[in-house]
């Protein structure tokens, strides 16, 4: 035995896209039900690299590229799914949901319900989210909200590679339907500005994730953050840059708005006695007025200082960047809100 | 056609494909060492249009002020043609105050209401607007037409049939163009149409139907002479398909590698070396008509990025004007 084989194995390192892309393979390669549609996820790999090295492995009777039809193929893959296989299937961008919505919402999500249980419809419908590089009002939404205020999908959004892979392959294993939302910014593309969180370790073998469990990605006992997506990589970075200075913030990364794990945030606001929520989505009707509601719901009192959010202002996102910078959720804002916060 | 056309043909193909390589130039320019679509004086995605500059020329030659374009997220060679301002233009690319959004918009919406021009960054969606413009044009009893451009790409989606259908039963003036390149982003037509030309597909909605073959601006002219004709008249709508050929990525930064042995072929047919080729064996061209062509194409490029560079960037205290009339 060589010197280098007794050494621990380096801990391998992937970026988003490419766990993600990894956690579909490997049930690919478990679950012959298991394929992939939508466009450009063939020989382009997925715009947003979600697809990378599948249809070499797989080939193009799984790996579907498709026509511009999203009411089509959305569609067929609901028609696939209640018939037993496991469609993944993407939407290039969430802002493209306003042509094919009612396949997602009338029927992915009430087949289940409306037949009293009889029909499932295991399905996955990923599509990219998020701005923060001037692709101006319809490339650039999150619009996770839209797809959580609507009964009867799940909706998962990853912010790091390790729960990328994980959250894709309980997804695919989940007997309802899906909606995976990865942001752009979170993908760790080698053409978009990132962060370097957005590479990280990942086990080679599949697991899972589940889905509905918060996870506490950096903890503290001052101000509890809660948030989703590429905000949780900036909120990260404002509270290891806080902690130097003795403001402790315990942020939490929801990890998924549906279900939607209140229990992690009560437990932390009950230690903290104060909540920010970072959110890009749009402001009003979403994840952070239904966090406030649930704390109103459950003990006011727990709130020792108001409850205060860092959201996407109700405005179409702009292209030009000085807009667009300014109405993100970035991280002097989640800084400013913090420390107003904590003296509060 | 008379020779002064097929030269003013030439210099706005020439016009157009100089404003398509500047702004991929400056697209560029700024963004090293590592490439980042968000970096620079122009971020953001781009799509730009080099090759298909004769189906702009070729139907524009047509068009009046009050006739109106929706286009589609490739829109700049259709937006030039029209007669959109192009130091507006440039500085709305450019995320100014002074361009045709005040900087809201971006390269794909592009909005000049004194050209009636739109266009939208997803896919199909401005076939049923451009039924509502010639809508209200009817209504109003004036003759002007509305066009839809979209790509071949776009024919396979439900706004394309649901606005085809729309026109014929009320009889409208709108012209539907399918801009053919052969691929949508990086999938090729034979993957995503189930017919090799949308001509037939015209007769399912009661109109006709043509395919121009040839991305020769001269034969897109009489088919869209013909089809605008027909529409001013109160005929109703027609859908003409042109084969043209897209020689540049579908976005800047487009490795293309799905294209493989076709991109060489596709560079081979481009458009304008082979019409000045033709009007130079005509007699209408020589070296010095056609650097004038490039030489004045440059300049007015030249001065409307000037424009755009002199123009402020929007302040953020404005982010939410707008949003509400
Ligand atoms: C509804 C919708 N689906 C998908 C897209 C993403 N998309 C942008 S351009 C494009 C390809 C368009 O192909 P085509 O219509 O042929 O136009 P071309 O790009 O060739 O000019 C796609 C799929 C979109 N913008 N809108
Ligand atoms: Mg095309």
């Amino acid at each position: 035995m060589t010197m280098t084989e007794t050494e621990a194995p380096a801990v391998r390192r992937l970026s988003t896209a490419k766990a993600l892309s990894e956690g579909i393979a490997l049930e690919m390669e478990r679950d012959p039900s298991v394929f992939v549609m939508g466009e450009d996820v063939g020989a382009y790999g997925g715009i947003f690299g979600s697809t990378g090295g599948l249809l070499e492995q797989f080939g193009p009777t799984r790996i579907i590229d498709t026509p511009i039809s999203e009411t089509g193929f959305i569609g067929a893959g609901i028609g696939a799914a209640t018939e037993g296989l496991r469609p993944v299937v993407e939407l290039m961008f969430v802002d493209f949901f306003g042509v094919c919505f009612d396949q997602i919402y009338n029927h992915m999500a009430k087949i289940h319900f409306e037949s009293g249980g009889n029909v499932a419809v295991p399905m996955v419908l990923m599509m990219a989210v998020g701005g923060g590089y001037n692709d101006a009002a319809q490339h650039s939404q999150c619009l996770w909200a839209s797809f959580a205020h609507m009964p009867g999908m799940k909706v998962v959004v990853p912010s790091n590679p390790y729960d990328a892979k994980g959250l894709m392959i309980s997804a695919i294993r989940d007997d309802g339907p899906v909606i995976y939302m990865f942001h752009k910014g979170v993908m760790g593309l080698p053409w978009m500005a990132k962060n370097p969180r957005s590479i990280g370790p990942v086990p080679e073998e599949a697991y899972e994730v589940p889905i509905g469990k918060a996870a506490v990605v950096h903890p503290g006992t001052d101000v509890t953050v809660v948030t989703v997506s590429l905000s949780v990589q900036h909120c990260q970075d404002v509270a290891e840059k806080l902690d130097g200075e003795g403001i402790s913030a315990e942020v939490i990364d929801l990890r998924s708005l549906v279900p939607l794990d209140r229990e992690a945030v009560l437990t932390s606001v009950a230690k903290t006695g104060r909540l920010l929520v970072v959110d890009e989505d749009y402001k009003s009707f979403g994840l952070s007025g239904e966090l406030a509601a649930t704390i109103a719901e459950q003990d006011p009192s727990m709130l020792r200082a108001p409850f205060a959010r860092v959201t996407y202002p109700d405005v179409p996102v702009p292209y030009a960047r000085s807009l667009e910078q300014a109405a993100l959720p970035g991280r002097e804002r989640i800084e400013a809100a913090i420390r107003s916060l904590v003296r509060a | 056609m008379d020779g002064a056309q097929r030269v003013a043909f030439y210099r706005q193909m020439v016009r157009i494909r100089t404003y398509e390589e500047t702004i991929r130039a400056n697209y560029h320019a700024d963004k090293t060492p590592a490439w980042d679509i968000g970096a620079g004086l122009v971020p953001g995605e781009m799509h730009l249009s080099a090759g298909q500059e004769p189906v702009a020329v070729g139907l524009c030659a047509h068009l009046r002020d009050d006739d109106a374009i929706t286009g589609p997220h490739r829109p700049h060679h259709l937006a030039l043609a029209k007669g959109v301002d192009m130091k507006r233009m440039t500085a709305e690319i450019y995320g100014r105050v002074d361009g045709l959004g005040r900087g809201r918009g971006g390269h794909m919406h592009l909005f000049d209401p004194s050209q009636h021009f739109s266009c939208s960054g997803i896919i199909a969606e401005g076939m049923p607007v451009a039924v509502g413009q010639a809508l209200a044009f009817s209504r109003k009893g004036t003759d002007a037409v509305a066009v839809a451009v979209a790509g071949e790409g776009a024919a396979n989606q439900g706004a394309f049939h649901e606005a085809l259908n729309l026109a014929s039963l009320w009889k409208l003036p709108v012209v539907f163009v399918i801009e053919d390149n052969d691929w949508a982003i990086s999938v090729p037509r034979p993957s995503s149409t189930s017919i090799s030309s949308n001509a037939p597909r015209a007769a399912a909605y009661g109109m006709p139907g043509e395919r121009v073959e040839g991305n020769d601006v001269e034969a897109i002219h009489d088919a869209c002479g013909r089809a605008v004709s027909r529409a001013r008249a109160g005929d109703g709508p027609t859908l003409l398909e042109i084969h043209t050929v897209r020689l540049w990525g579908h976005f800047e930064g487009d490795a293309q590698a799905y294209r493989g042995e076709e991109l060489a072929v596709a560079e081979s047919h481009d458009p304008i070396p082979a019409y000045e080729a033709k009007l130079r064996a005509d007699g209408l061209l020589d070296d010095a008509s056609v650097a004038a062509a490039k030489a004045d194409a440059q300049a007015e490029v030249d001065a409307a990025v000037a424009f755009a560079l002199a123009s402020p960037v929007p302040d953020p205290s404005t982010l939410s004007d707008y949003v509400f009339a």
